[in-house]
């Protein structure tokens, strides 16, 4: 666990911002809106809250982070390469053919990433996998699962909220990035998913609705689902999709867009003045 | 004749035994483990059981996160939900990083005759061999049940197990070695090869009492490893044969027939013995399924005689 400095984490989450825009490089297609929305989350659990290093990646007892969402990879691997899993120099490489950091995170691939992920719906299961696995082994370690709110249309992530209810796996954290759009446009306007703590409440879980900009809600909110006892947690963050990027702010062409060369210097400007 | 035993009993007490030994051993089931047998674990094992309820995919994609710690997880459900259900799970969660996930199908094929067709897995060996790193095995009979569970455990990666609900002739022994890969030599023959697998084993035992009468001799091989299948292996035991028959419970699309036919190629005429691209139905019984679909010893038998004339 890291130090409690709201400055330095808001620090943290504009080198993993810059290192995301390194990452999508110019006239490359790449999941921007996504990863710069999940960006102070990522940030929070990385230099925060989870129990990790790049020099211990196998110890039995680290907290696990996976990335339902797996498109968002670009704020992961800048997480990870600021953490010292890899060298930063291979964002750059990101994509391209042979290159250690995938489209979507590929545990095989990149040092540091728990699972695969990249086909929606799956990762609450494989989350709520390792944490039977940590209850059944008498370990204390925590799992941290994102999810996208338009992956919530996936039936298989309601099989896994039940499951986890049933089992009350108080060290499963559910976090829903909850950007309000999705690839076609505003989740209102393809299947509304409602209220999305009403239902997380419905299953038996215990939810917490924060702005996930805000670096001081968001440790509050991961603090708090510590005292949690018998029920899994959801934490549903309202974020901006494309998040510091002020052209692309809730635009859904940047959930899978291109930053030309004018566009990337503007993006990485005002990323800088955040 | 051959004793009789039933596979998917024999399955449940093998993981059983094998997990006493092996604490990393867990086994999960989407409400059905009173026929899958993993009730067994359910009953004996209780920790270390999860039942999933009726959502296959969740299953599948826990399985994968239980086996991200260290455990080796079983997870059990009819073949045609597991694979059909839970393809995506079963390819994105498990196949593409190579996790040590054992899917176990049951009742495959049409032992589960009175349920029909939603019930039947025709082409759920065609769909897990396409994926890349799966293995898939179809045990013969109870003794091979018992040889490929222990055989899956010591091997790390994904496997599919193809169990049937019915009971079997023994044909094998427990002295005699399962390597995964491997086809078995089952009766020497020389005229032709029939290549088998699960129930069409004991069929083509059959054929060729039925074909001694005639004086023609066929050498019976059991496959009951698809994928990997050592391709060697598969050409040395067709050596000296007049052509090749291949007989499974599964479509003639994608299933052993065509795994034969991919090593073998050109070089031996190749009949095949095996469900033509349709569906089943329901019947009082496996039997009535297996002879008004064609898998027979006479079905067989035919194809032999097809190759000879």
């Amino acid at each position: 666990m890291g130090n409690r400095d709201i400055v330095y984490l808001q620090e943290k989450a504009k080198i993993i911002r810059l290192g995301i825009l390194e990452a999508l490089g110019v006239n490359n297609k790449g999941h921007l809106g996504g990863s710069m929305s999940v960006a102070d989350v990522v940030a929070a659990l990385y230099f925060y809250k989870m129990n990790h290093s790049p020099d211990r990646m196998h110890d039995s007892d680290r907290d696990r982070f996976v990335l339902s969402k797996g498109h968002s990879a670009l704020a992961q691997y800048a997480a990870l390469a600021e953490c010292g899993y890899f060298s930063k120099s291979e964002l750059a490489k990101t994509k391209t053919l042979g290159a250690m950091l995938q489209g979507h995170p590929e545990r095989d691939y990149t040092p540091g990433i728990e699972c695969n992920t990249g086909s929606l719906g799956q990762g609450l299961s494989i989350g709520l996998g390792m944490a039977l696995g940590g209850k059944l082994d008498g370990r204390d370690y925590k799992v941290y699962v994102i999810l996208g709110d338009g992956e919530l249309g996936e039936g298989q992530v309601w099989e896994a909220v039940t499951a986890a209810n049933f089992y009350k796996t108080d060290n499963l954290v559910a976090i829903i990035d909850h950007n309000k759009l999705q690839a076609t446009g505003p989740i209102k306007e393809c299947i509304d998913i409602g209220n999305i703590g009403a239902k997380f409440s419905a299953f038996g879980w215990k939810t917490f609705e924060i702005d996930g900009h805000d670096m001081e809600a968001i440790v509050d909110a991961l603090d708090e689902v510590d005292k949690v006892k018998g029920v899994p947690c959801a934490i549903i963050a309202h974020t901006v999709k494309g998040k510091g990027v002020s052209f692309a702010e809730n635009v859904p062409g940047f959930h899978n867009g291109a930053l030309n060369a004018e566009q990337f210097k503007q993006a990485k400007l005002d990323i800088s003045n955040m | 004749m051959a004793r009789l035993e039933c596979l998917r009993n024999a399955y449940g007490m093998a993981l059983l035994e094998a997990a006493k030994k092996n604490p990393r051993i867990v086994a999960l089931d989407a409400d059905l483990s009173g026929s899958t047998m993993s009730r067994y674990i359910k009953n004996n094992l209780p920790d270390r059981f999860f039942e999933m309820g009726i959502a296959e995919q969740n299953m599948v994609s826990v399985a994968a996160g239980l086996s991200l710690t260290g455990k080796i997880p079983f997870a059990h459900s009819f073949s045609v939900f597991i694979v059909g259900r839970a393809y995506d799970q079963i390819r994105q969660s498990i196949a593409v990083p190579k996790l040590n996930v054992k899917l176990v199908g049951s009742s495959y094929g049409f032992s589960d005759s009175a349920d029909g067709a939603t019930h039947q897995a025709i082409e759920d060996v065609a769909i897990m061999r396409a994926v890349p790193n799966m293995t898939v095995i179809v045990p013969v009979d109870a003794v091979e049940v018992r040889q490929a569970v222990k055989a899956i455990i010591e091997y790390e990666g994904p496997v599919y197990l193809r169990i049937s609900r019915s009971e079997m002739p023994v044909l094998t022994n427990e002295e005699d070695e399962f390597v995964i890969g491997k086809p078995r030599l089952i009766s020497e023959g020389k005229d032709i090869a029939v290549y088998a697998n699960g129930l069409m084993v004991s069929m083509a035992l059959k054929a060729k009492e039925m074909l001694e009468k005639k004086n023609v001799s066929i050498r019976v091989i059991n496959v009951s490893s698809l994928k990997p299948l050592d391709a060697e292996a598969v050409r040395q035991l067709a050596r000296g044969v007049k052509g090749i028959v291949t007989a499974e419970e599964h479509s003639l699309i994608g299933g052993l027939g065509c795994a034969i036919s991919d090593i073998i190629g050109d070089s031996i005429p190749i009949r095949k013995v095996g469900i033509a691209d349709r569906f089943g139905q329901s019947a009082p019984s496996h039997e009535d399924l297996l002879e008004h679909y064609g898998l027979t010893p006479e079905a067989i038998v035919e194809k032999v005689q097809e190759l000879l004339s």
